[in-house]
């Protein structure tokens, strides 16, 4: 695949896989947290932490959309479509995510709740306007990347007067969940999560440009490189940050010049803000409330916001006792330091949310690198000569 | 008296209707004009409730074999669902290194599926049973009201003579042997995936499906001592390949640059968000040999149509825990584990 091929090339990560074990230093150990669920799926997918030397660590952060959904959120889009009868249109990997008294939207379908998914927004638009004796609600969830599409649908739905059409809107914002991560205890009083740096994120970053991050490396003195979602970019910023900390620097670099400026997309920006403002608060899987940390649907658009249309309200949750997916999402633990990871919790069965996304920390380390554990557990059997 | 007229189906603009399945004299007429034309064979004709077959070999023993077929959309590039009900039943015979003798077909039909459409399933069911050498010698059909079935469920099961001595099973990988693949991973699925009504995209890709028992057929003549064999349908070849490892109690190292794939098919799996290591293929196979073995079996599979870019992808490694790894291109290594959930609905 041209385009593409190029930036998985084997030759090349060799190459920088041996930069960056000559430049970092012996006695030193590097704590990188990679913000986004598309870094945590690369590195994974690629066997980069195999490239990368033993004094060097990539702590899985919190960008995945579907992971810091909490619990009650995901009730309220299950009692819309099955209490109130309304078509549910969500992304496949909402489908999944665990919800109270045992469900998840998968459960409530097989009970009869009409929930469907589409690959994005203008898809339950398009479903409301062909029906229109139905009543169509997107549960849109997503950081700043999906964003900008669930408001053109909102603008479109107002333009056309769509009345049987509302948004869900459970958008949550980048910046405030690291400054959230920085400001933690974990981070800044006891040290027990050492971070030295972020991978900032590849398709967020197109959208709010790489300026937001200015904030963090300044206050918090942590270097931050925004970095593209293939596994050469992950490698080239893993170099571009142990240079910074080598350095002393904590700046905002960028590698992934190709789509990412400072700006960022500004008409992308406006839609936003001509469509959303800022929610005082919101509760996020793992973090609690964070405050000003997400998006909610401005009066103007009062009538397509499913949350005023139908009246909701949500309900705190909390999680399955033992789940560690808060810690993980923190970065404080590991999946395998939670006792339910690849027992009672696994992609089939996950317990939480970090199990259900591909993107989530435990569903990429149980896909893809659980042989790892299971190595360090067990003693490499000695090879049977000749076999049999 | 004169011999009353009977009109002929309307096999151009009729459709099915709950008679058909009701065992009566619509049900006959459908069997007759149809069915009975299309599949035409000395078993069928008899017309009794079930087919008198002969006996196998001296020594054989019988392999039977059942797989349901519900697809969407019915029709896709490269085939529909009636050569594809026949090549996956004729395959799961094949895989077990027997003979394909017969093919038994139920047909589930909505009411109200045109006929027409009928006519060409049953058609290419039947070219496809004619190029495998394998009848249709016994059948079904019911029709249920409309909306309850999707309009049209095919239910095959085909019966084969295994030679006496041949053991080909999933439980016979041994550290050591190699793994090889027939072909390019992903075709079918991603066929499939590019009618579907919610993400429909202009793509060459055609679906893979094709009876592989002639494949089969060459491999085992010049190594009757393949241990394994098995087509990577559903869950694609990574989940092909957990269940023999599982099975045979052993793991597996792959190479992902070994493993062909389509460019074109890469590149709708990589915008799509899928893997095409666990999208279905519909003629493909995974055999595992031994070591010696393997050149002259890529050899003899890339001489045949259906194994032109046959490669050995991977060895067969000592693992307690029955993982299946993949050194990446990239040069890391990961797990390459059971599909979970589900990639996509409705395939076969």
């Amino acid at each position: 695949m041209k385009y593409i091929d190029e930036f998985r090339d084997g030759e090349l990560a060799r190459g920088l896989a041996a930069a960056i074990a000559r430049e970092v230093r012996p006695g030193r150990d590097y704590a990188f947290m990679e913000f986004c669920g598309g870094h945590t799926h690369a590195i994974s997918r690629y066997g980069v932490a195999d490239l990368l030397p033993p004094n060097v660590r990539m702590v899985h952060g919190p960008g995945c959309p579907v992971c810091v959904l909490p619990i009650g959120r995901i009730d309220m889009g299950i009692a819309l479509a099955l209490e109130r009868g309304v078509t549910l249109a969500t992304y496949g990997d909402c489908l999944r995510v665990p919800a109270s008294g045992g469900l998840s939207m998968l459960k409530a379908r097989s009970r009869g709740a009409d929930i469907r998914m589409v690959y994005s927004g203008a898809d339950a638009l398009a479903l409301a306007r062909r029906e229109p004796g139905r009543e169509v609600a997107f549960f849109a969830i997503g950081f700043e990347t999906t964003t900008p599409p669930t408001a053109l649908v909102l603008r479109q739905a107002r333009e056309n007067g769509l009345c049987n059409f509302s948004v869900l809107c459970n958008h949550v914002l980048t910046p405030s969940a690291v400054s959230t991560i920085l400001e933690s205890p974990e981070v800044r009083q006891y040290g027990t999560v050492p971070l030295d740096g972020f991978i900032g994120p590849a398709h967020v970053s197109t959208v709010i440009g790489s300026r937001p991050y200015e904030f963090f490396a300044e206050e918090y003195r942590k270097p931050v490189v925004i970095a593209g979602f293939e596994p050469l970019d992950v490698m080239q910023a893993i170099l571009m940050l142990v240079r910074q900390v080598n350095e002393g620097r904590a700046e905002v670099e960028n590698e992934f010049t190709r789509a990412v400026t400072r700006e960022g997309n500004l008409k992308a920006q406006a839609l936003v803000s001509e469509v959303f403002e800022l929610r005082r608060r919101f509760e996020w899987r793992g973090l609690g409330e964070v405050p000003y940390s997400a998006l909610r649907i401005r009066p103007q658009y009062a009538a397509w916001d499913a949350e005023v249309k139908y009246r909701l309200a949500c309900r705190t949750v909390p999680d399955h006792q033992a789940c560690e997916c808060g810690a993980i999402l923190r970065g404080v633990k590991k999946p395998r330091d939670c006792r339910l990871f690849a027992t009672v919790c696994t992609p089939e069965n996950p317990m939480g949310s970090c199990m259900v996304s591909s993107e989530g920390a435990c569903a990429a380390h149980y896909s893809y690198g659980r042989h790892r554990d299971e190595a360090e557990r067990v003693p490499v059997q000695a090879p049977v000569p000749g076999g049999s | 008296m004169k011999k009353g007229y009977v009109r002929p189906l309307d096999l151009r603009h009729g459709h099915v209707d709950m008679g058909h399945g009701a065992g009566g004299r619509a049900m006959a007429q459908l069997i007759e004009e149809l069915f009975l034309r299309a599949f035409d064979n000395p078993y069928l004709r008899a017309g009794n409730d079930g087919a008198v077959l002969p006996a196998p070999g001296p020594g054989e023993r019988l392999v039977m074999a059942c797989d349901a077929h519900v697809v969407s959309p019915l029709f896709f590039p490269g085939g529909d669902i009636g050569c594809l009900s026949v090549h996956g039943t004729v395959n799961d015979v094949a895989v077990m290194g027997a003979r394909p003798l017969w093919l038994a077909a139920g047909f589930v039909l909505d009411d109200g599926f045109p006929l027409a459409q009928l006519k060409r399933i049953v058609d290419s069911m039947a070219a496809a049973a004619r190029e495998a050498g394998v009848p249709v010698v016994s059948g079904d059909t019911k029709v249920v009201e409309r909306g309850h079935g999707d309009g049209v469920f095919i239910t095959t099961t085909g019966v084969g003579a295994l030679p006496e001595g041949r053991n080909i099973s999933g439980d016979r990988a041994r550290q050591g042997d190699a793994v090889l693949l027939s072909g390019t991973v992903g075709d079918h699925g991603t066929a499939i995936l590019s009618q579907r009504e919610s993400l429909a995209f202009d793509t060459a890709i055609v679906s893979d499906t094709a009876a592989l028992q002639g494949l089969i057929a060459a491999m085992l003549e010049a190594v009757p001592d393949i241990r394994v064999l098995r087509d990577p349908t559903r869950g694609g070849l990574a989940t092909t390949l957990n269940e023999i490892a599982a099975q045979s109690g052993v793991g597996m190292m792959l190479e992902e640059a070994a493993i062909p794939v389509q460019p074109q098919v890469a590149a709708a799996c990589e915008f799509l968000g899928l893997d095409p290591l666990y999208v279905a293929n519909e003629g493909k196979l995974v055999a595992v040999c031994a070591a010696p073995d393997a050149d002259r079996l890529v050899a003899v599979m890339r001489a045949h149509p259906l194994g032109a870019n046959a490669a050995r992808i991977g060895t067969v490694i000592a693992d307690d825990h029955h993982f299946v790894q993949l050194r990446t291109g990239f040069g890391g290594a990961r797990m390459l584990d059971w599909l979970s959930g589900e990639q996509l609905p409705r395939i076969c």
